[in-house]
């Protein structure tokens, strides 16, 4: 699975992830639906967490989509707003 | 297919699809395809340029606000010097203002500074994968039947359609933020022109909403403190106060 931080890079990580990632995403997606913007800012710590943890860095060469875009790094949680609502980053 | 898309990699990800659309020859396609990404990094350069000149818009609005905060500090000391005190009050508390503002704002031209420097190194990257696009259409197009040349291609492009529409998203965040920072600046620069030490037997009557915005958003301590201070500077100063200008200064 390729996962992209916008404005960092791609990041190759092992397809069982995407599962974990999921579960982040939609639990980031219900705590920006209740307005909980310190549940929301650790979720989102975490999923950063896990893309550099187990992700490699693409090389420059390579040509390729991403399978999945999270936001920048630094996302306000206004912003979170738009990109984490219904099916959230990942569509289930 | 990616969640997150922005305005921006939206438009430019339907670019590069209605464009491998259209040609039906791959060779076609592939040149058509490196042109394009070749005139979009133009518009990413242009957008970078953009960045940089409100940067500098903002760092003139800096020292505009440097250049009001040394005349409200003499206005204030020409008021007190005249016995109205309560003129002097309001220029420092006005200055007080500016001088917050240009806190926050030399900080975030700071960080801007550090975001032009990413922008940049991220346009290089997207200018090698261009030219790995353009090394590999070749490849394309010399080892490949049409049906699967087709396929590869698309591939190659979207990715780099992807690098260019997530630099463009963000240039854009960069462009807004400044349109904030330069607003809010704008809105002191306003105050203190709004401000009628031009015209001090109007300034000394009624509470304006600008006098009550301040009062609300100024420490008050620290205009005390100001205040004090600049009382002992001219008690200590002896008699010959100067005389207080009117309505001659205008920055």
């Amino acid at each position: 699975m390729i996962v992209r931080i916008s404005g960092e890079g791609q990041f190759r990580l092992p397809d069982e992830d995407a599962d974990r990632l999921n579960e982040l995403d939609n639990r980031a997606v219900a705590a920006v639906e209740q307005g909980d913007e310190t549940g929301f800012g650790e979720l989102w710590s975490q999923m950063l967490e896990l893309v550099a943890s187990d992700g490699n860095a693409l090389d420059e060469e390579e040509l390729t989509e991403s399978d999945v875009i999270l936001p920048p790094r630094d996302i306000t949680f206004a912003e979170a707003k738009g990109e984490f609502s219904g099916d959230g980053l990942i569509p289930d | 297919m990616p969640g997150l898309g922005g305005r921006m990699s939206t438009v430019i990800k339907a670019k590069i699809s209605r464009m491998l659309d259209r040609a039906e020859d791959p060779g076609e396609t592939l040149d058509y395809g490196y042109q394009k990404q070749v005139e979009l990094l133009q518009n990413v350069k242009k957008g970078i340029a953009d960045v940089v000149t409100s940067k500098k818009r903002l760092q003139m609005q800096s020292s505009k606000l440097e250049q009001n905060i040394v005349k409200l500090d003499t206005q204030a000391r020409q008021a007190l010097s005249q016995g109205r005190e309560d003129l002097a009050r309001l220029a420092l508390e006005r200055k007080t203002l500016a001088q917050t503002e240009l806190q926050s704002l030399d900080s975030q031209v700071k960080e801007l500074e550090a975001q032009q420097e990413a922008l940049t190194a991220n346009e290089q990257k997207l200018r090698q994968k261009i030219e790995q696009f353009r090394t590999k259409k070749e490849v394309i197009k010399a080892q490949y039947s049409a049906a699967e040349a087709q396929v590869r291609i698309s591939e190659a492009a979207n990715g780099v359609g992807e690098q260019m529409a997530d630099l463009g998203l963000a240039i854009q965040r960069a462009e807004d933020k400044t349109e904030t920072m330069r607003a809010r600046a704008s809105a002191v620069e306003e105050l203190e022109k709004a401000g009628t030490f031009e015209d001090l037997s109007q300034l000394g009557g009624g509470q304006d909403d600008i006098e009550r915005q301040l009062s609300e958003l100024t420490s008050g301590a620290q205009v005390d403190d100001e205040l004090a201070q600049m009382k002992a500077e001219l008690g200590s100063g002896g008699g010959d106060a100067p005389a207080l200008e009117q309505g001659e200064e205008k920055a």
